[in-house]
């Protein structure tokens, strides 16, 4: 049946890159009924979707709401159990990620799926290379690469240069470049502006237009709401694996409206107050004259106990860079790192976790996860040295504070006995940030914490993150979303090109002030701190 | 823990207009009570799939395969068979077979779980039986040789772990040196010569049973059950998981990984040093060519048991199921008169199997992943 399908539309198949038969508003994909179980979860609990062409269409839904799931469907990941796809008209099954890209559907993944140890042009052709008498036309492969890469704003990446070298936001733009390097008619996107920074999300929003002008579908999946204001047409929203509102306007539907059929609740997607006292205490971490060549350079910053400071600046500002430095998992080649007055050895993760430092990475798969282990042993994996007994671990403890913390971050599913690679992305974030909830920490370095995690989870994390510091912990946050930085941190760094360049109370800031500064190289005012 | 609710399935279908006017929210609201909170998840979990429970459904499968190779020797030897007694030896035997193996896999299994490998251990093995045997090592007696056997394995487990931690070898290439190097100094302090143990103790550890069970099966179930602990009930277990696992995600948790990485190559050169004395005592003899190819049986063995060879994953019942399964298919032979080569041929056989049926597990998480092409 899935063969049979599959041969009628690869028979079709264009060669053009733009499609030339598609014909703007007509219904390419219509999903009636999709379920999908895993072992224990029902993720897709008949769901319907009609996409047209030259639309985009948003998917909006919690953490867990079974957006990953259902493009997963589309994109032949997974087989439905049971509902009909409909492709142009046609039933459809996807048997694999092959037969769906050969019928035109292409795919950005939550989860980055690169090969590391490939290189940019090798990853934006993986499984359909160029081919000339069973040879790869490596020259035909890099010049296409750069001209995709063109197109997306990045020329300056190297089709060459190895994937692992690239710092994440690189590799998303590796990603869209894959998707662009079929002949799609469907583009799907799982949260591609999680890990970009806002001059780089305009750049996304102008490629998705020229693409939709050219009568190409895109399925745009987004916790952000402003940005599905600013380039959907229509929003599906999912709550618990279910179609709860379908095709409605992207433009002007109420903010309450989405939100409620989301999450069957109004949240009120504001900041928690600063508690009006703001009695400096004691200073926790100081850093002095910090430099990496290449990355940053003579930074110097403090952080007192029971403060927020933020760090806004553009992804590649080196910010990421910095934190990691402050933590020891980078060597800094000057300056010095200080909590509560001792210095900390250079270059020692270990020296910082037991001077009471933590830190939530920046890209949980490769740097925070151990995916095939439960969720209490993930939560507890910094701890649970402390739970032990002579040695012994203490998995009833540690189940105990993991649901504890699940609780609190609203995890879903709550068992914190499954693996965490069954979790969705936004709540595999949780477990990230989770971990370092537990334990003693006095100060907490917080590189992107809310990327991926929906409406209501992200105000449940902001009240977390401001309990802790009520309670004298320090914190030291990084974030792309400049409205996050500026509502959660007491005073806020901004930094460009690796240099601090302004440094003031939240208070005295405002979004645009900080985005000129981000961004405009010619700004003057602030001169290195 | 709610299952989802059934009724929403009517309502549903009439919400769904191809343009749905915006629904008042309040009645959204109403439809969501339906669902409880997380009413996608289902409550309970399949009565395996505890902590372990990927690990214990492997070992199921383990000890189906050995149920199957023990029918084959009741078919094949029907007349052996019916004998209760000489079933029970036989069991016996099958034990001794695979007890030195299966303390050497115990160690290889902690090196592969903590994302590393060990070819060494075949050689480790005979530089402590050789050192343990010397003629200067034998006068002080038992405890003397035991001893030396132990710290021999020990020290070069130990430098294997500094060569690859701090010395930033890849572990394939420093424990291979090391095998060719341990190898090389077991021939040069035993003059290539075969060095007899006179040592009564140990020579008996070999030969003595207690309550009709050899000491030698003692031994290795002493040594899986301290693993078994070691590995899920410590915090060296937890971290030797962490640090095979995700490597990056140890350190940046505060986890030594450079450390645990030393100490786990330390723990498979004493367990070398365990295997040492036990197979001098068996041979009631050391040479610098004892224990050859064991790096490829105890790995194989592991690789059976379902340890992950990158890393990450593997437990201690499934590692000892697959020396056993091993052991098992050598006396299936041996009862049946039949030549090593092809017994050979078939243990390669259940290797690839093996990989194979690891494979497909593998496969199905990658496609989760969205890529599952590297060759087209
Ligand atoms: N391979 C899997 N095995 C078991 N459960 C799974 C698997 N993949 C997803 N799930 C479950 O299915 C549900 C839907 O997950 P999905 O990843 O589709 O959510 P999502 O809407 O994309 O969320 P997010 O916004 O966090 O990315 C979740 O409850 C998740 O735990
Ligand atoms: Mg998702």
């Amino acid at each position: 049946m899935s063969e049979q399908s599959e041969e009628t539309v690869v028979t079709d198949a264009p060669l053009v890159e733009a499609p030339a038969d598609a014909v703007a508003g007509e219904v390419v994909l219509r999903l009636t009924d999709v379920v999908k179980t895993f072992p224990g979860v029902r993720a897709l609990d008949g769901v319907q979707l009609e996409v047209r062409a030259g639309e985009v269409h948003c998917l909006l839904g919690q953490n867990g709401a079974g957006k990953s799931t259902l493009i997963k469907v589309l994109a032949g990941v997974h087989r439905p159990d049971s509902g009909q796809v409909e492709w142009r008209g046609e039933p459809a099954t996807f048997a694999n990620p092959q037969a769906a890209m050969r019928a035109g559907i292409a795919t950005i993944y939550q989860e980055l799926d690169l090969v590391e140890d490939l290189s940019v042009a090798e990853n934006a052709f993986l499984g359909h290379e160029p081919r000339r008498f069973g040879f790869v036309r490596r020259g035909y492969m890099a010049r296409r690469t750069r001209q995709i890469l063109g197109r997306l704003g990045h020329a300056e990446i190297p089709p060459n240069r190895m994937v692992r070298t690239l710092p994440a936001a690189g590799k998303q733009v590796v990603s869209m470049a894959r998707a662009l390097s079929h002949e799609a008619r469907l583009i799907i996107m799982d949260e591609p502006s999680a890990v970009l920074a806002h001059d780089e999300v305009g750049n996304l929003f102008r490629i998705i237009r020229e693409l939709t002008a050219q009568g190409i579908a895109v399925i745009y999946i987004s916790h952000r709401l402003e940005e599905i204001r600013e380039i959907g047409d229509r929003v599906t929203v999912l709550k618990d694996g279910r179609t709860t509102a379908a095709n409605l306007p992207a433009r002007d539907t109420p903010t309450r409206d989405l939100v409620s059929r989301m999450t069957g609740r109004t949240i009120e997607y504001v900041f928690p107050d600063r508690p009006a006292d703001t009695g400096p205490g004691a200073e926790l971490l100081t850093v002095e004259g910090l430099t990496r060549s290449g990355e940053f350079a003579d930074v110097s910053l403090s952080v007192r106990a029971g403060e927020i400071v933020g760090i806004a600046g553009l992804v590649g500002s080196g910010r990421s860079e910095l934190l990691e430095t402050i933590y020891g998992a980078r060597r800094a080649e000057a300056g010095s790192v200080r909590m509560a007055g001792r210095a900390l050895r250079p270059g020692s993760v270990g020296a910082a976790v037991r001077a009471g430092m933590g830190m939530a990475p920046e890209e949980r798969k490769s740097q925070a996860l151990l995916l095939g282990e439960p969720i209490y042993r993930n939560v507890t994996l910094a701890t649970f040295g402390r739970y032990a007994r002579a040695g012994f671990t203490d998995a009833g403890r540690e189940r105990a504070e993991a649901d504890r913390i699940a609780e609190s971050l609203e995890l879903r599913p709550r068992d914190v006995r499954r693996p965490v690679r069954t979790l969705s992305g936004g709540n595999q974030q949780k477990v990230v940030v989770g971990r370092w909830l537990l334990g003693d920490t006095k100060l907490l370095l917080l590189d992107e914490p809310t990327r991926g995690v929906d409406v209501g989870a992200r105000a449940e994390l902001y009240q977390v993150i401001r309990a802790l510091a009520a309670r004298g912990v320090g914190v030291l946050l990084v974030s792309s979303e400049v409205p996050e930085v500026l509502g959660l941190a007491d005073r806020v760094l901004v930094m460009r090109e690796g240099r601090v360049v302004r440094e003031a109370p939240a208070g005295e800031l405002d979004e645009n002030t900080v985005l000129d500064l981000v961004m405009a190289g010619s700004l003057m005012e602030g001169a290195p701190a | 823990m709610s299952d989802t609710s059934p009724t929403a399935t009517p309502e549903r279908a009439a919400q769904l207009p191809a343009q749905s006017p915006p629904v008042d929210p309040a009645e959204t609201a109403a439809a969501s009570e339906k669902t409880t909170h997380g009413g996608a998840t289902a409550g309970r979990l399949s009565w395996w799939s505890g902590d372990s429970g990927e690990g214990a459904k492997r070992n199921l499968g383990l000890i189906g395969v050995l149920l199957v190779l023990i029918a084959i020797g009741a078919l094949t030897r029907s007349d052996l068979y019916s004998n209760p007694d000489w079933v029970w030896d036989n069991v016996l035997s099958i034990l001794k077979l695979a007890s030195v193996v299966g303390v050497v896999t115990v160690g290889m299994t902690f090196v592969i779980i903590g994302g590393g490998i060990d070819l060494s251990v075949g050689a480790i093995v005979a530089l402590a039986g050789v050192w343990c045997t010397t003629l200067a090592t034998q006068s002080y007696g038992a405890g003397g040789m035991i001893f030396s056997a132990l710290t021999v394995g020990l020290a070069v487990g130990l430098v294997n772990g500094l060569l690859i931690s701090y010395g930033r070898l890849v572990p394939f290439i420093a424990t291979l040196a090391m095998l060719v190097a341990a190898r090389g100094l077991a021939a040069e302090i035993s003059d290539k010569q075969t060095q007899v143990s006179d040592n009564q103790f140990i020579n008996g550890i070999a030969s003595n049973s207690l309550l009709g069970i050899p000491l030698l099966v003692y031994i290795l179930a002493a040594v899986v059950a301290a693993g078994w602990v070691l590995l899920n009930r410590t915090t060296f277990g937890r971290r030797t998981v962490a640090v095979g696992g995700n490597p990056e995600a140890a350190r940046l948790a505060g986890i030594n990984v450079k450390r645990h990485s030393v100490l786990l190559y330390a723990l498979s050169g004493l367990c070398c040093g365990i295997a040492a004395i036990m197979l001098t005592a068996q041979a009631t003899s050391a040479q610098a060519a004892m224990a050859n190819l064991y790096e490829l049986d105890a790995i194989a063995a592991a690789i059976i048991g379902g340890t992950l060879l990158s890393g990450g994953r593997g437990t201690i019942i499934g590692s000892l199921l697959g020396v056993i399964i091993f052991s098992t298919i050598t006396n299936l032979f041996a009862i049946n008169g039949l030549s090593t080569e092809a017994q050979n041929m078939v243990k390669g056989g259940i290797i690839v199997a093996a990989v194979l049926v690891q494979q497909v597990q593998f496969r199905s998480l990658t496609q989760f992943l969205g890529r599952n092409r590297l060759t087209t």
